[in-house]
């Protein structure tokens, strides 16, 4: 049992990686990622969104649309539950750690848009996870799109300095070397 | 007449002018994870351009009453009722491509071309002129899903549309049609695209 979590949890990490490998939330992978800073911080937010979403969305799916059998209410009803979820995660952090909402400020309700969040949800629901299962995917979903977007942050602090050709600045030199990432985390793939 | 050229030009500035993908870049996610095949993409393009045109003309009819600051939520759920639609008759009618295009269905909800549209154009237009800024901006996306795959499929797969090329289907490289193909595709077209438009700048 705690061997298969830590398998979906390493697996969301390194094999599954939300972002390289199966290409969500790429808005704020290429938005947020020219500096580290604002990475880690959108990273963080992120993931605890990403968590509290598997975990609310599980509640919401085994305990209200199954057993009334609402299945069809799904996507309707998870996009409220994550929207919500946002503001509530956005009033409390303000009240609790007002330094930490300052330094977040923007990328808070930015997150209702991420496809990454409703992603785990829909992944979570789709494989028959159990509340466990969902919170540690959920928690390793969050941690990946972290990983990814602090290793590109880094990456693009090195890019802003070097000589890209015209036409290549900005976006374009940032999908190709994406391109490069995703192949270097390929190369993960018989990691478990 | 003038009426006629205004509905034109709402429908072909989102081909080309206001390109969904190229120019204004929204809607990155499906733009990638699902060009690994022409197939795919026409389906994907085809079912956001139903979303758009059906959520753009409903938003525009209700534009006059719903209050302002509860804007967005509202449009977020016209939005998740006409995905809820399109994926149950994908499911039925289509299983094959439901199979293939995955959780991207029901992910169509958060493509920011829908409620970036809403926002932009039917909350302020009449309904018609939604209707057809929808299926230009429809086009243009499918059209630029169809031109990713196009290259990604010949170069990595050596078939378009699922039937094989001669010489492409000799030695395909399987990476272009695993994710890094598409972020490097991707790139390669935007940059093309942009040296295309500076080009122009400095000839006149």
């Amino acid at each position: 049992m705690t061997g298969s979590l830590i398998g979906i949890f390493l697996t969301a990490i390194f094999i599954e990686n939300f972002v390289l490998n199966q290409i969500l939330g790429l808005c704020p992978f290429i938005g947020v990622s020219s500096r580290t800073e604002s990475a880690v911080g959108m990273g963080i937010s992120v993931t605890f969104v990403m968590v509290m979403a598997g975990v609310a969305t599980w509640g919401v799916q085994n305990l209200v649309l199954v057993p009334y059998s609402l299945e069809y209410l799904q996507t309707v009803s998870f996009i409220l539950i994550i929207a919500a979820l946002v503001q509530f995660v956005e009033m409390v952090i303000k009240k609790l750690a007002p330094a930490l909402y300052k330094a977040l400020g923007v990328f808070l309700p930015l997150i209702t848009t991420n496809c990454a969040v409703l992603g785990v949800a829909l992944i979570n629901v789709r494989r028959n996870y159990g509340l466990l299962e969902s919170s540690f995917h959920a928690l390793g979903g969050g941690l990946g799109f972290m990983l990814a977007l602090v290793i590109m942050s880094g990456i693009r602090e090195r890019l802003a300095i070097s000589e890209v050709p015209v036409a290549m600045r900005g976006a374009p030199i940032a999908f190709i070397t994406a391109g490069l990432l995703a192949t270097a985390f390929m190369g993960l793939s018989g990691l478990i | 007449m003038k009426n006629n050229a205004n509905l034109l030009n709402e429908l072909t500035k989102g081909i080309w002018k206001e390109n969904p993908i190229f120019v204004i870049s929204l809607g990155l996610c499906p733009t990638i994870a699902v060009t690994s095949s022409m197939t795919n993409a026409i389906g994907m393009g085809l079912a956001s351009m139903f979303v758009l045109v059906c959520s753009n003309l409903i938003i525009s009819l209700i534009r006059n009453i719903v209050p302002n600051a509860v804007r967005i939520p509202s449009f977020i759920v016209v939005i998740a009722t006409f995905v809820t639609i399109l994926d149950k008759l994908v499911q039925a009618y289509m299983p094959a491509l439901s199979a293939s295009l995955g959780i991207f269905i029901p992910l169509i909800v958060v493509n920011c071309i829908i409620l970036g549209r809403a926002e932009a154009f039917a909350c302020k237009n009449s309904p018609i002129a939604s209707i057809f800024d929808g299926i230009g901006m429809g086009l243009g996306f499918t059209i630029a899903l169809s031109l990713i795959a196009f290259f990604r499929e010949l170069l990595g797969d050596g078939a378009l549309l699922g039937y094989k090329i001669p010489f492409f289907a000799d030695a395909p490289a399987l990476i272009m049609i695993m994710p890094p193909g598409g972020f490097i595709v991707f790139g390669l077209l935007i940059a093309l695209k942009r040296n295309y438009d500076l080009k122009g700048k400095f000839t006149k």
